[in-house]
């Protein structure tokens, strides 16, 4: 019940915020988000690790096919829905600082995602998921391409047609497992992983959905959408881009693609990998060179989310847990940082590098915060990014030595580049635009807060997640390796 | 002498006229509606063809004795004045706004 | 033994640092240099109390276990403490400097604006090397391991305005990365092939194994990686000098006395992973050996004040892990430990000094400070008698069993150390003669403000001082008739790497006499060194030529520190910047090539499709009229 709840909260907080919303929508939108987050902590209380899928919510939808509208929520999910409304509640009131037009429908948008988004974490049936994954892109293709920047239009079109491209592969996959389920069909996701496939049947499969999770990551190849569209796109957006959609790709290699393809993983498992890993070092390295914050912040997420993806694809123990962690921490690390180059962006009214400086002598605050932010991403001990990084880096070794090494150059890589744009941005002498830097408001403090909180808690307490989805996760590798 | 029903009037031509003359119908409509460009004339056209098809549909009823043909006939009858009456209000407005009803100007579909 | 005391010991520092961070810009000064020294005081006096309590309960190591940080599967990484003799030297060199250099600070810092700052990232220092160094596993050792390197970052950074200083930090943050790279993938291994990270248990399990074994081999090199990143060996040694950017007392603390010796700490804690790895050892040797001279050559021609120490420090590092090389564990620990001391004496000297000059660091415009700076003098004095090896001060001791060590392993090695000495010799007494002696050479200005420093700073410099002198005494030999305590007391570390490889730690063959020898020779050589030395800058008063003037070949490359760092930056830095430009423009176009591509075939696909759509009815009519016949013809005359 409580699972369903999760689904229509959101929901219900967007439609009240677009017809009540007016000029109160951020707050009828903050208290949707904030009671949703209230459910899930709710929720999570209530949870047990070790019980496998909970609060459990079935209706039969389209019944002569066997399409249920079923939901539950297992360790896995737990986390996501936990990252999910633990970051909407901090992107609304991020917004709070700008006067974006229609604020009603810009907040309801950012509700109906949340809405979505909590339906792929928490659905146990395939087309559920589908329904959910392409739902989930619809909002956030308004946000960009309505309050985006100039290039918006064409932007937010490559990034929409890429992502539905991808889609159809999964779409095609999931019909094709749908006619292999025995008797009257059935489409939900257990049924799926029943299957006894041949090894060629899993390839195509494998693929198929490979394409999709990997565009909607972005993995390297297929990357190429993301840098525009994290630029292009109001700061809002972008935090529910890589905050939290991004997972949904990783999400679907770990609920979709690994359980079903099992066979296929032996063959194809290999270059999977290595495409992930090229997509670190090749996100690292490109990072380095860039100018524009969000276009930098941008690279680094992708080499991050390479990472994530290799971790999975070993299917090592510590690779998964180290993926499910780090899924917590880059939500985290990578909405703060967006969130401190929205600030600058405000007050300064640029992004480039070479046009900032010296911020920390007017904002100490602030380059404090970025600091915070930046040492999770650069993986140091005792913040969020290194649990996860150390558990991931652990998994890829275990699977190649050389591969472990070659992902380990992000540790090195990543210090080179957001060092670099801390110090370009917030050390050396002022320049004419941070020479009247305003100092953090109430607000913006806010946001900060909780993150930074966060960013220490899964540093210095991880356990908390880990033990949380541990059970699901040997559950699920002991059915893949089998 | 009891007067012929109409079935048995119609019956006193051979099918063969029928199919001939409805056949001959149609194809003037088919060519009416190819190479006229007038849009009331396509249109009358299209009338004649369907009411060809109404004539074979009767003769046929006839001869096979099976009256749910001529139910066909109704209804055809039916909506051809209901189309007539769409179709109509179309060409009036077509004229209304560009002033001609020749179709040749009538290109705003081109891809 | 309190569990609570040894929680205390890097507790204080943290919050130290979290009420001088948080609170920095409200706190009076006043306030902030006492929270933060007692921190380190309070720290120092938990050591000390933890390291009675150690000998009283019969030196028994102890593991404190507070809770479980990463637990995944089997692998199970606690945060937990473990203390043994190792860790208690350590604790005692990180608290017991560490709190002089707190309160030198607080006079050398005074007039800062950055001064909260400061001391909140020195507590977190503190707290960072406190952890690496108490930790009972691999993984808390590295929490400490990268936090020693951010408080690096921020501390050399600490004058931000300067984008030299920043980029020193940034070099130094990265360098120290590369190393920690091979000190992750290290553990990766040691994962691999012991499933647990804890000391305790990863020893016990490589006792099992033969000498020489290629698993630990892989081990020790990596770890060994990590090493020369914080230790800054060769190759990784380039960001020390660079370092010097920070606060003198940053380079005293962090880059002389503690952090830099994490490498050596490493190694030692992981004695019984070396000794099964003969070859490792040798590399360490090899390495530790040529950056010993390396360094030291350059430290020869250099003329900043704190740049000489630098390139000192990377050669003494240098000497360090020459005798971990040749198994010499002791007395590696020996010299970090005098080191300590006479370093961050010489460093905390140089801060007097450039304090009294106003921020001036050449020594060509010093020269006669000796008069005007006389407890700053005579301190700095015993610490370069001390470093240079002379007896009866602390430096002769260990460098010397290091020596020892060396000899009875490798004859060439043990030449290189004693050429290196003569060199060590030579630059510091060269530094001293041109900063304190001859006649003043700096502006009427700089000489109008010469005074001593506070006694906030005089105070540790003495302290320094006598430990420079007297320091030496917990290790002499049994040649001089010693017991050698220290290494009585470490003994007990070496008890399981004794019993894997019994051979390598079997007693000196070398006779006193013999050993007599060998010290007389490093003493002739650093006595002639410095004699060298008193004849050129003293006697014929020679200063070093100002930078406009034209240097000679050897010269030139030496002074130019082997143009080691534009090597780097041509071969790595800029290679990297270019690959990163043509990436991310040529690669990410490239790649959309495709991307676009694929929508630029469907598009004109669709443009060849558009064709048919003329938009003309009758031209539809006519389609379809043809279609209907042909469908007619398909259906009626073909089947």
């Amino acid at each position: 019940m409580l699972t369903i709840l999760l689904i229509l909260i959101p929901l219900v907080a967007g439609l009240l915020t677009f017809f009540l919303g007016g000029s109160n929508a951020k707050i009828i939108a903050l208290a949707g988000a904030l009671a949703e987050l209230a459910t899930a902590v709710f929720a999570w209380t209530q949870f047990d690790p070790a019980a496998g899928a909970q609060f459990g919510f079935q209706y039969d939808w389209i019944t002569a096919s066997g399409i249920s509208f079923a939901a539950s929520v297992d360790g896995i999910s737990m986390l996501l829905v936990l990252l999910t409304t633990f970051l909407v509640p901090l992107i609304v009131l991020s917004a709070f600082g700008h006067n974006y037009q229609n604020p009603a429908t810009f907040f309801a948008l950012i509700l109906f995602m949340e809405s979505a988004l909590v339906g792929v974490f928490t659905t146990t049936d395939a087309f559920l998921f589908y329904f959910f994954f392409e739902v989930a892109l619809i909002p956030v293709y308004f946000l960009a391409a309505v309050w985006g920047g100039e290039n918006r239009l064409k932007v937010t079109f490559k990034f929409f047609v890429y992502t539905i491209f991808g889609s159809l592969f999964m779409l095609v996959a999931l019909v094709y497992l749908y006619y292999q389920t025995p008797g009257t069909h059935s489409s939900a996701i257990t049924a799926f992983y029943d299957l006894q496939l041949t090894p060629a049947a899993q390839g195509w499969l494998f693929w198929a959905f490979f394409i999709a999770f990997a565009i909607k990551m972005p993995l390297f190849p297929f990357h190429t959408w993301q840098p525009d569209t994290y630029t292009e796109s109001p700061t809002p957006a972008t935090m529910l881009l890589a905050g939290i959609m991004l997972k949904m790709g990783v999400y679907g290699l770990i609920r979709i693609l690994l359980p079903i393809t099992p066979l296929a993983l032996n063959q194809w498992g290999a270059v999977a990998i290595v495409l992930s890993v090229i997509g670190i070092v090749y996100g690292s390295i490109i990072a380095i060179q860039q100018r524009d914050m969000k276009r930098l912040v941008a690279y680094s997420s992708f080499a991050h989310v390479g990472l994530m993806a290799a971790g999975v694809f070993s299917t090592t123990l510590n690779g998964m847990q180290g993926a499910l962690i780090q899924m917590l921490a880059h939500g985290i690390n990578v909405v703060g940082m967006f969130f401190i180059i929205d600030i600058i962006f405000s007050r300064t009214n640029t992004r480039y590098l070479d046009h900032l400086g010296g911020i920390t002598q007017k904002t100490p605050s602030l380059s404090v915060y970025f600091m915070i932010m930046l040492l999770g991403s650069v993986a140091l001990p005792l913040t969020s990014g290194f649990v996860g990084e150390f558990l991931l880096l652990a998994g890829v070794f275990e699977y190649n030595n050389w591969l472990g090494a070659a992902a380990g150059l992000t540790i090195i890589l990543g210090a080179v580049y957001l060092l670099r744009m801390f110090q370009k941005s917030m050390f050396g002498a002022t320049s004419v635009n941070t020479e009247h830097f305003q100092e953090l408001t109430l607000s913006e403090r806010a946001v900060l807060i909780p993150l930074t909180i966060m960013v220490f808690w899964i540093g210095i307490y991880p356990s908390t997640f880990l033990e949380m989805t541990e059970p699901t996760v040997n559950q699920l590798l002991r059915f893949i390796h089998n | 002498m009891q007067e012929p029903s109409i079935p048995d009037i119609i019956q006193l031509i051979p099918l063969k006229s029928y199919l001939i003359l409805s056949t001959a119908l149609f194809v003037i409509g088919i060519l009416g509606v190819l190479i006229r460009r007038n849009a009331i004339v396509i249109f009358m056209s299209v009338e004649l063809m369907l009411n060809s098809v109404n004539l074979l549909l009767i003769a046929f009823s006839s001869y096979k004795s099976d009256p749910s043909a001529q139910v066909f006939v109704f209804f055809i009858m039916a909506v051809a004045a209901a189309e007539v009456a769409v179709g109509l209000a179309i060409i009036v407005m077509i004229y209304r706004n560009t002033r001609t009803i020749d179709i040749g100007f009538l290109n705003k579909l081109k891809g | 033994m309190p569990v609570t005391l040894l929680v205390l010991i890097p507790l204080l520092p943290l919050i130290g640092f979290l009420i001088n961070g948080i609170g920095f810009r409200h706190i009076p000064k006043g306030a902030v240099g006492l929270i933060g020294s007692l921190a380190a005081l309070g720290s120092f006096a938990a050591s000390v109390a933890v390291l009675l309590a150690f000998k009283e309960g019969g030196s028994q190591p102890m593991i404190v276990s507070l809770f479980d940080w990463i637990k995944v599967g089997e692998l199970n990484i606690p945060f937990s403490f473990q203390v043994d003799q190792l860790s208690l030297l350590m604790l005692m060199i990180i608290t017991g400097v560490g709190s002089l250099i707190h309160i030198y600070s607080i006079g050398y810092m005074k007039h800062d604006p950055g001064f909260g700052k400061f001391f909140s990232f020195l507590n977190l220092f503190l707290f960072f090397m406190l952890l690496l160094v108490l930790g009972s596993n691999y993984v808390i050792m590295f929490i400490g391991w990268e936090g020693v390197g951010l408080c690096s970052y921020l501390l050399i950074g600490f004058w931000n305005k300067n984008t030299d200083f920043n980029n020193a930090a940034r070099k130094a943050f990265i360098m120290n990365r590369i190393g920690d790279l091979g000190f992750l993938l290290g553990i990766f291994t040691i994962i691999h092939a012991f499933g647990s990270v804890e000391y305790t248990e990863v020893f016990r399990q490589a006792t099992g194994l033969p000498v020489g074994d290629h698993v630990v081999f892989a081990i020790t090199m990596l770890l060994f990686v990590g090493a020369m990143g914080k230790s800054a060996q060769i190759p990784l040694y380039t960001w020390l000098p660079d370092a010097m950017a920070g606060p003198t007392p940053v380079s005293a603390l962090i880059h002389a006395a503690t952090m830099v010796t994490a490498g050596i700490y490493m190694v030692i804690r992981s004695n019984v992973l070396y000794t099964l790895a003969p070859e490792t050892l040798e590399i360490v040797a090899v390495v530790g050996a040529v950056t010993a001279i390396f360094a030291a050559s350059i430290g020869l021609l250099q003329n900043d004040i704190k740049k000489v120490l630098a390139y000192s420090t990377v050669s003494q590092l240098g000497y360090m892990f020459l005798g971990l090389g040749v198994m010499a564990y002791s007395a590696s620990m020996f010299h970090v430990i005098t080191h300590a001391f006479f370093k961050a004496l010489l460093f905390l000297g140089a801060g007097s000094v450039i304090h009294a000059m106003s921020d001036e660091q050449d020594i060509r415009f010093m020269g006669g400070l000796r008069k005007k700076l006389p407890i700053t003098f005579i301190t700095f004095a015993v610490a370069t008698w001390a470093i240079a090896g002379l007896p009866p001060f602390a430096g002769f001791f260990s460098k010397d069993e290091i020596l020892a060590h060396a000899f009875e392993h490798n004859k060439l090695l043990w030449g290189i150390g004693v050429l290196g000495s003569a060199l060590t010799s030579f630059y510091m007494f060269r530094l001293l003669f041109l900063t304190f002696f001859g006649s003043f050479r700096g502006t009427h200005e700089q000489e109008h403000h010469l005074h001593e420093s506070p006694a906030a700073m005089t105070i540790p410099l003495v302290i320094l001082a006598l430990l420079s002198a007297v320091g030496g005494f917990i290790g002499v030999p049994e040649a001089l008739g010693g017991t050698h305590q220290l290494a009585e007391f470490m003994s007990p570390l070496f008890d399981t790497a004794r019993q894997v490889n019994p051979e390598a730690f079997a007693a000196t063959a070398l006779t006193h006499s013999e050993e007599w020898i060998l010290m007389a020779v490093s003493v002739a050589v650093a006595l002639i060194a410095a004699v060298i030395a008193y004849v050129m800058y003293i006697s014929r008063s020679a200063v070093p030529a100002p930078e406009s003037e034209a240097r000679t070949g050897v010269e030139n490359v030496v002074y130019h520190k082997y143009y080691i760092d534009e090597l780097y930056d041509t071969v790595f830095v800029k290679p990297m910047k270019s690959l990163s430009g043509v990436l991310s423009s040529f690669g990410e176009f490239v790649i959309d090539l495709f991307v676009e591509g694929t929508g630029k075939l469907v598009k004109g696909l669709s443009n060849l499709g558009r064709q048919t759509q003329t938009g003309s009815i009758g031209y539809y009519v006519f389609a379809m009229v043809v279609g209907i016949v042909v469908i007619l013809f398909w259906n009626l005359l073909l089947n």
